[in-house]
């Protein structure tokens, strides 16, 4: 069943009288529990995409059904409150609070949630058990980015949205992290839809989703994907 | 100079100062203090709402208010900040009547210093506010809190080092004003200064009223800078 459904979604930017479409008439659907890429240079839509699914942004015009529900049809409040339930961000930036622990980071989104999870456990569950006391400043790249994804994942939500999750990583501890993101969707059934213009990445994907300027060109799905460590960049 | 000094430094004033400081400086300090504590507290009861108001409802803020809503706050604020405070004091006295009964008296003088310095305070709150990282609001955004989380659990905390210095620079100016007091038979040092110092030319009282001044200035800014640093996380582990 399809977690994810996108019908004839639009998105068009007002800049004066000039019109962009960020996407244009846009089709996708997506199975629950699967690990997906979606692929495209800078502009092409990818963001856009990314935030729509998020409930960051609305549509111009279509229907997006998450997890059941369509959520083009809710109010500013009732976003949040899906937002708050269903899905979690993972960002290039790791957003993480500079004066907050590890531990309270990941405890601060939590209260937002209706049903979370441990976040002892989920920091333990990134492999950050010992830095639990540590503030985001004495971590390393990879170390604040698996933080960031213990944060979105101790709301336990069903999708966790990852924009460039590794862009700001090297390629060995990039492998880490996506390592981390194919076990959460194996594990945990979680759905991965990961955003970013590396074509590595794609390789490890059960769907591959490529965009460019604002249309679907491609979705298909790869029965034999790579494991993390096959994948280099 | 030697006329000066035998003018307003004669011996008999400076005896005349000596009593004075004695008797009646120690009560005109509490005085100033109990005045600039008390207007501070109530302008940033007022003005720290308002500056979050002005941060969270901006037309990129997390809850946009109505646009004539912002433009009327602002356009207050502004117009409440130009009026120099003297004329206030006096505009202000039916207001100050009304709300307490009388008009002159320390209360007198909170009133207008409440209305002055809490659009003051508001602009302080709202450059604080700003100065946060939109990633970081981006997060608790993208992490469905509302706007009411948003606000008590990621922009106040991550902003009381910048606020703490921003309301010690809300007191340090409303201590100057304080020394407007004198007009409206408020208490305090500006009051002592005036009646004493200026209006019967004793100026060894003005002197000694500006030395307490320059000293509770000094104190408030020390404490409020050591208080903002101290709660720094950044700092400590770095």
């Amino acid at each position: 069943m399809a977690i994810v459904e996108l019908k004839d979604v639009t998105r068009v930017y007002r800049n004066g009288e000039h019109e962009q479409y960020a996407l244009d008439h846009v089709d996708l659907s997506l199975e629950e529990g699967k690990f997906v890429v979606v692929l495209g240079p800078s502009g092409a839509g990818k963001s856009t995409l990314l935030n729509l699914l998020g409930g960051l942004d609305n549509p111009t015009s279509g229907t997006i059904r998450v997890d059941g529900k369509d959520i083009t049809a809710l109010k500013d409040d009732e976003l949040a409150d899906y937002r708050a339930a269903t899905v979690g961000f993972v960002f290039q930036s790791y957003n993480l609070i500079p004066t907050l622990t590890v531990q309270e980071n990941v405890a601060l989104v939590k209260e937002i949630s209706p049903h979370p999870l441990s976040s002892h456990e989920m920091i333990a569950a990134v492999g950050l058990a010992d830095h639990v006391h540590h503030f985001p400043s004495e971590l390393s790249g990879g170390e604040q980015q698996r933080v960031s994804i213990a944060r979105a994942l101790a709301k336990n939500p069903k999708i966790l949205l990852c924009d460039e999750p590794t862009g700001a990583l090297d390629s060995e501890t990039g492998v880490m992290v996506l390592k981390l993101l194919l076990s959460m969707a194996r594990e945990m059934g979680k759905t991965i839809i990961i955003v970013t213009h590396n074509q590595q990445i794609a390789k490890m994907a059960d769907t591959v989703v490529r965009v460019k300027n604002g249309k679907i060109v491609t979705c298909e799905n790869q029965d034999h994907p790579l494991t993390a460590e096959e994948v280099e960049w | 100079m030697a006329e000066y000094i035998a003018r307003f430094f004669s011996e008999k004033k400076m005896a005349d100062a000596w009593v004075l400081i004695q008797e009646d400086f120690f009560q005109a300090t509490l005085s100033t203090l109990y005045i600039t504590l008390m207007s501070t507290l109530f302008a940033i009861l007022i003005g720290l709402p308002l500056g979050i108001i002005l941060v969270t409802g901006d037309s990129k803020g997390i809850r946009p208010l109505p646009r004539w809503l912002m433009t009327f706050l602002n356009w207050v604020i502004n117009l409440l900040r130009s009026a120099p405070f003297i004329i206030l004091i006096v505009l202000l006295m039916p207001f100050t009547r009304l709300l307490l009964g009388s008009a002159v008296g320390d209360g007198g003088v909170i009133v207008p210093l409440v209305i002055a310095a809490f659009p003051f305070v508001a602009r302080l709150v709202e450059g604080s506010l700003r100065e946060l990282n939109p990633n970081i609001i981006e997060m608790a955004q993208s992490s469905g809190a509302n706007t009411w989380q948003i606000v008590f659990h990621v922009m106040l905390p991550e902003s009381v080092p910048s606020l703490i210095t921003s309301f010690t620079t809300a007191i340090t100016t409303i201590l100057g004003y304080t020394a407007m007091s004198g007009a409206v038979g408020g208490g305090g040092l500006g009051n002592l200064a005036i009646a004493q110092g200026q209006q019967r030319s004793n100026h060894a009282v003005l002197l000694a009223a500006l030395v307490i001044l320059v000293i509770l200035v000094q104190i408030l800014q020390t404490f409020g800078t050591w208080l903002a640093k101290k709660c720094d996380r950044r700092q400590k582990n770095q």
